[in-house]
């Protein structure tokens, strides 16, 4: 199968709870089928490295893309030279891939041919040549070092710098944010994440398959339903295991109640950002009713660990549909009020509207994807585009805005509470009957390296799990792909002329996952 | 302002009792005097440091301001600055990323600086561990006084734990 008029040859991935393809191409190939797909209008998934040297003693790594094409999905695998690992600079296509190479270097010491020679995820705390996902690489301590980053100096009459974190001013995760400025207006953004690195993907390394869903579903906790899906459709696909349709719904259950909870959380921090208490306060007791039946219906608030390979561990009953339902109504007459005091309250849309735009042509340009992109007119909803079961059938309804301000993305938000709603409603009324779990084959298919993907639209946009498994039916690398690897860089043109203490505000409008992608 | 008004009345008062201290999460003794925790009562502020976690537990920690735990009411409120704090609400394994940065966060705290370590990573390094990357529990970094293990802990079993800290030691 060949796609987008190019030379090269795709094979189907079997199993798929998705279409997906999948090929090895040279180096000239890669950049070509890349620039062919961004030409087309399409986006970079996901981008990362393997060490492959116990299987090819000359090309002993490896670079994967994840695209995102009009078929399905499709993995380009590049095989790298073991003396000298290299590769073309693919941040000329698609702009997002640029922090990814310098991960893949920082992880695998694989490099982009690129000037940026920054590393991304090492703060000099392990050193230059420790490689963790180099197999023959072995565990150590360090002593802490810390680097100076090399920010990117703006220079100029009355411009000075605002450093911020790396632990910041609330609850929020650790990050830092480097503002230039002129008085209060924002002339440049840059950010340097990585601050909580934890070795998740060395730490997959040698787990079962069956053990490696709860590190999956902690990559990052607020959208822990959507990794545990993306991994367990891997691991199904890896196994030839068909999960019972019972168990497919219950998980897109979980993912729309996952969906409204952080969308509930996310309203009342916007209006709080605007200095509207009233609004975090309504909307954080409504996202706490929300918790809490997921707490008695499913066992655990957040729903972590209820999606395992081959099915969910949680059920059910006809108590537990008529209290959804239940739910369903109540929170959708409570959002909607709260929706209109949202509307009509001057101070708090002259705050958001026209604030931290992303154009629809910079969203395009730098491939800005989930609730974030949708807010900025890119039409990416897997759950539309190339939906798994139960989704084909839900049908979902895609929100979109076209301003891509703070206003938009809280638009989106409200319009995206609504649709769930409607599907969780249609989920509970047409529960499959049956079982909700089957045992993963147990009998591996014996070749070494089987690979498989998992790819799942979660709250915030597309969470991609890149799975193999080695001979003996353990994770030999797992790559977990959040979205805001992707929607990071955006924000930082979004504040772009906006004045600082609109910061706050903007970056809550994206809310994006520290943890998901510094990994 | 008539909706909002009108909002607020009808969702009326949902704030619910907060728990009791448990002399389980603590792991050292009760450094602060009787007269100290008199004085402090539960006028505590606590500075959250995310060291590393999955941001499970700030979900949780979110929590404690809705209208249901209410923490402000009971005395208790989050600050910006570590210098304001007496508590460190520590949450993930430290990552060595962010070792030194808890370390001058800890620095900056004024005595007797409380620690309480927050769900199965900050007890125990949970399911990261530790690595070149991660530095796992909490006090393999700064010392603790009260763990609270969860993955993630409760609102009620944070509310815990954070009362527990302030709790006068239990006779023993």
């Amino acid at each position: 199968m060949q796609f987008l008029n190019q030379s090269v040859e795709l094979h189907p991935l079997a199993n798929h709870a998705m279409p997906a393809w999948a090929a090895t191409v040279g180096a000239r190939e890669m950049h070509a089928f890349c620039a062919a797909a961004r030409a087309a209008g399409r986006r970079l998934v996901a981008l990362w490295g393997s060490d492959r040297r116990d299987r090819d003693k000359q090309h002993g790594y490896a670079l994967h893309v994840a695209l995102d094409l009009a078929e399905g999905l499709v993995c380009l695998t590049q095989p790298l030279s073991t003396a000298k690992p290299e590769f073309l600079d693919l941040s000329s296509v698609f702009p997002a891939a640029n922090r990814m190479q310098r991960a893949v270097r920082d992880m695998v010491g694989a490099s982009p041919m690129a000037d940026d020679k920054r590393p991304w995820l090492r703060h000099d705390n392990w050193p230059e040549n420790y490689f963790p996902l180099r197999s023959d690489t072995p565990d150590a301590v360090f002593k802490t070092k810390n680097e100076e980053y090399a920010f990117i100096r703006v220079e100029g009459d009355g411009v000075h710098e605002i450093p911020v974190g790396p632990i910041h001013a609330g609850i929020i995760e650790p990050g830092h944010f480097r503002f230039s400025v002129v008085g209060e207006t924002v002339l440049r953004l840059e950010q340097r994440l990585g601050w909580k690195h934890k070795g998740i993907e060395r730490r997959f390394v040698g787990l079962s398959l069956a053990g490696g869903a709860k590190l999956a579903g902690r990559v990052s906790g607020d959208s822990t339903v959507a990794y545990a899906w993306a991994y367990s459709q891997a691991v199904e696909a890896i196994t030839a295991t068909a999960p019972p349709p019972r168990a497919l719904s219950l998980r897109a259950l979980l993912l729309e109640r996952e969906r409204i909870g952080n969308h509930l959380g996310d309203l009342g921090y916007l209006g709080n950002d605007a200095a509207l208490a009233f609004g975090l306060m309504q909307f954080m007791r409504l996202k706490e009713d929300w918790v809490r039946l997921n707490g008695e219906l499913f066992g655990h608030r957040l729903m972590m660990d209820r999606v395992v390979p081959g099915g969910v561990g949680t059920d059910l009953d006809a108590r537990g549909s008529r209290r959804i339902l239940a739910q369903c109504d109540d929170l959708e007459r409570e959002v909607q009020a709260l929706k209109r005091i949202y509307d009509d309250h001057a101070g708090l849309q002259d705050r958001f509207l026209t604030t931290g735009r992303v154009t629809a042509e910079l969203a395009e340009l730098l491939g800005v994807i989930g609730l974030a992109g949708r807010a900025s007119g890119q039409r990416w909803d897997l759950r539309c585009l190339h939906p798994c079961a139960p989704y084909a059938k839900l049908a979902p309804k895609i929100s979109v805005h076209e301003s891509g301000d703070v206003a938009a993305r809280v638009l989106v938000r409200f319009a995206e509470i609504a649709e769930s709603l409607r599907l969780i409603r249609n989920i509970v009324n047409a529960m499959p009957q049956g079982e909700t779990r089957i045992e993963i084959g147990g009998e591996l298919p014996g070749s070494p390296g089987a690979f498989a993907c998992g790819w799942i639209e979660g709250w915030r946009g597309d969470v991609l799990v890149a799975l193999e498994s080695d001979s003996r039916g353990a994770i030999r690398r797992c790559h977990c792909h959040d979205p805001s690897w992707q929607n990071w860089p955006a924000l930082e043109h979004a504040v772009i002329g906006n004045i600082v203490p609109d910061f706050p505000l903007i970056n809550k409008s994206f809310n994006l996952s520290y943890a998901g992608q510094d990994l | 302002m008539i909706p909002m008004l009108r909002q607020i009345i009808r969702a009326g008062i949902v704030t619910e009792a907060p728990p009791a201290a448990d002399e389980a999460l603590r792991l050292t003794g009760q450094r602060l005097s009787a007269a100290m925790l008199r004085q402090l009562g539960r006028a505590l502020v606590i500075r959250h440091i995310d060291a590393g976690s999955c941001n499970g537990c700030e979900l949780e920690i979110h929590a404690l301001n809705n209208p249901y735990y209410n923490l402000e009411a009971i005395g208790i409120k989050f600050a910006a600055s570590p210098r304001h704090a007496d508590l460190l609400l520590v949450t993930g394994p430290v990552a060595k990323n962010m070792e030194v940065a808890v370390k001058r966060a800890y620095d900056a705290t004024p005595a007797p600086k409380l620690v309480v370590a927050v769900g199965d990573c900050g007890c125990t390094g949970g399911v990261f561990g530790e690595s070149y990357a991660s530095c796992g529990r909490v006090s393999n970094v700064i010392p603790v006084d009260v763990a609270v293990p969860g993955c993630p802990p409760t609102p009620l079993q944070l509310m815990q734990g954070i009362l527990t800290a302030i709790a006068p030691a239990a006779a023993k």
